[in-house]
């Protein structure tokens, strides 16, 4: 398997190609992505039929802040490949709900999750936070504590939201430093 | 009077109704929009994310060893598999060995966890068919499983027992032969639950051709674990990506033939039935000697350690309030939970806590396929599949 993948990298539209712990990265161009799990799903010596999951990644404070992440598994040659690609905060990535079926989902959670736009997405909805929910809480600049709170108001008889106010200070303690 | 053609031709609308989100049938916090023609289900648009709580941030302000119990509570029947995963996968970025006996007993509290998911799975599925009693006796049998989680962490369910570098403390005396009796016992409990059931004409009217999942299907929606087998492909991550002793441990993988409810059913009965074989190897061949890693960097010295070395006391207080702390890398570790491929994308940037911690849930990807799988069935085979999907929202939702 492994000399297969070294063979065809030739063909492949990527940037680099790694191997970290017998785990096999390839990083590609946004724009390519399509297809190059076109590739890697459809050539008879890769058959990555599988995807597994699709990550986000916000790496905060560089100018490529988002990186999606695709775990790809071929059940034929008994392989995993990571398939990664960086993106800014206003470039969208297309979607590969066309290639797989159930990305639809983990990009929904992506957006979801860290507002990165996908093109061409069938339903983009929001799906794990709450309806009528704003801003995307996995970036790295939201607060853990979020911006509102819910409750149950007494007196309206309805959830009402209201913003956080905490007691304290959220505190992060930084041990950079030995004591 | 005279009939005009047109006044006779009824308007017909599809109705449309709300499934939970608190519904018994449901598994949790389920709500589900079906598009009803009559009682056949044409669409269904599965609302997750009522059971958010934020683990994958949370995780991100906690240090690695803080991180852990939170991987009790995503599937809340299956702990100490995820345990496993995220054990797994932190000892892959820090380089960690585990000690041999540690390996053993993991194995032994996975295969026993995984008796514990498919007892509920089967119970509760047949709960929703309508079978109660099958669930009564399952229960009965989770609560000696879950006295076996007690004698070894002091908790019933989220245990926190493995840990990076090993597990928490050694078994206790004795423990060994009470699941050596428990699971003799229990492969006859099995066998009564599939008296109850195999046969029974209700169950099998209720399962067989419901839920059909042809092979190419289940690839194309990425599902994993029994969804994946019941549709005919021999996949296990304990055959293909052997973990701790799995590699040396003989059992079989039940595949089935015509990926409906029905044969999803029998490959969890006989899964228990291999977790009992695996368990039974383990007892016979687990060696003593130590239960976690000597490395003081990852794992606290032992308690006596502590009582006579400043070193140790020094480590320990280190590993407790600042953490273990991983250099540079990321990992995806997969393990094979009882309900399918559970993943943990680990990325850690040489600090104590991890920088993200993407979790993939076996749940995510078969409760996508809902709609495809529940399309054309009746509206009381939607509960027949969310049954045999074995969803739990505490992962699906994270």
């Amino acid at each position: 398997m492994k000399k297969t993948f070294i063979e065809l990298t030739s063909i492949l539209p990527t940037i680099a190609i790694q191997q970290i712990r017998n785990e096999n990265i390839i990083i590609c161009n946004s724009k390519n992505i399509v297809l190059l799990l076109k590739i890697l799903k459809q050539h008879i010596n890769y058959q990555y039929k599988i995807l597994t999951a699709i990550s986000g990644v916000d790496l905060l404070g560089r100018s490529y802040r988002f990186s999606v992440v695709y775990e790809l598994l071929s059940l034929t040659f008994n392989s995993r490949i990571r398939v990664k690609l960086f993106v800014d905060e206003i470039t969208s990535v297309l979607s590969v709900v066309s290639l797989y079926i159930n990305a639809n989902w983990w990009e929904r959670e992506i957006w979801d999750l860290y507002g990165i736009y996908f093109e061409n997405h069938p339903d983009l909805r929001r799906i794990l936070t709450d309806y009528g929910f704003e801003g995307h809480p996995m970036r790295k600049d939201f607060p853990l504590s979020g911006h509102v709170e819910v409750r149950y108001d007494e007196s309206k008889k309805r959830v009402v939201t209201e913003t956080v106010e905490l007691a304290q200070e959220f505190r992060s303690f930084s041990l950079e430093t030995p004591w | 009077m005279l009939l005009k053609k047109k006044s006779l031709i009824k308007e017909l609308k599809n109705f449309t109704i709300n499934f939970g989100p608190q519904h018994p049938a449901a598994h949790g916090v389920l709500r589900l929009i079906l598009e009803l023609e009559g009682e056949v289900v044409t669409k269904a648009d599965p609302h997750i994310g009522l059971l958010h709580r934020g683990t994958e941030k949370l995780i991100e302000y906690k240090t690695y060893i803080q991180a852990l119990p939170y991987f009790d509570r995503l599937d809340y029947v299956s702990m100490m598999c995820q345990e496993h995963t995220y054990s797994l996968a932190v000892e892959k970025l820090g380089g960690i060995k585990v000690p041999l006996r540690a390996q053993f007993i993991r194995v032994l509290y996975a295969e026993l966890t995984r008796i514990l998911n498919h007892l509920l799975a089967v119970a509760c599925h047949a709960m929703d068919v309508g079978a109660l009693t099958p669930a009564m006796w399952a229960f009965e049998e989770r609560e000696k499983l879950m006295e076996f989680y007690e004698r070894v962490s002091g908790a019933r369910m989220h245990a926190a027992y493995i840990r990076p570098g090993g597990v928490y403390s050694d078994l206790p005396l004795g423990l060994l032969d009470d699941i050596f009796l428990f699971i003799n016992q229990f492969s006859l409990r099995i066998d009564e639950m599939e008296e109850m059931l195999t046969s029974n004409r209700i169950w099998k009217e209720r399962l067989v051709d419901i839920g059909i999942v042809s092979a190419s299907r289940a690839i194309e929606w990425g599902f994993s674990g029994v969804m994946l087998r019941g549709s005919g492909i021999p996949w296990d991550i304990r055959k293909s990506e052997p973990y701790e002793i799995y590699g040396s441990t003989e059992f079989l993988i039940p595949v089935g033939n015509n990926g409906d409810c029905y044969d999803r059913y029998l490959i969890r009965i006989e899964e228990m039935r291999q977790s009992i074989n695996i368990i039974s190897q383990c007892i016979k061949s687990i060696p003593e000697g130590p239960i976690k890693t000597y490395n003081s960097k990852f794992v606290s010295p032992s308690r006596s350690e502590l009582k006579n070395s400043m070193e140790s006391v020094i480590h320990h207080f280190k590993l407790y309030s600042e953490g273990m702390i991983l250099p540079f890398g990321e990992t995806y570790t997969a393990t094979e939970a009882p309900k399918g491929e559970f993943g943990v994308y680990l990325i850690s940037n040489n600090t104590e806590k991890p920088y993200r911690c993407k979790i993939k849930a076996p749940g995510f990807a078969n409760l996508q396929a809902l709609n495809d799988m529940t399309k054309g069935h009746m509206i009381a085979d939607v509960v027949t599949i969310i049954g045999t999907q074995d969803i739990v929202f505490g992962e699906i939702d994270r």
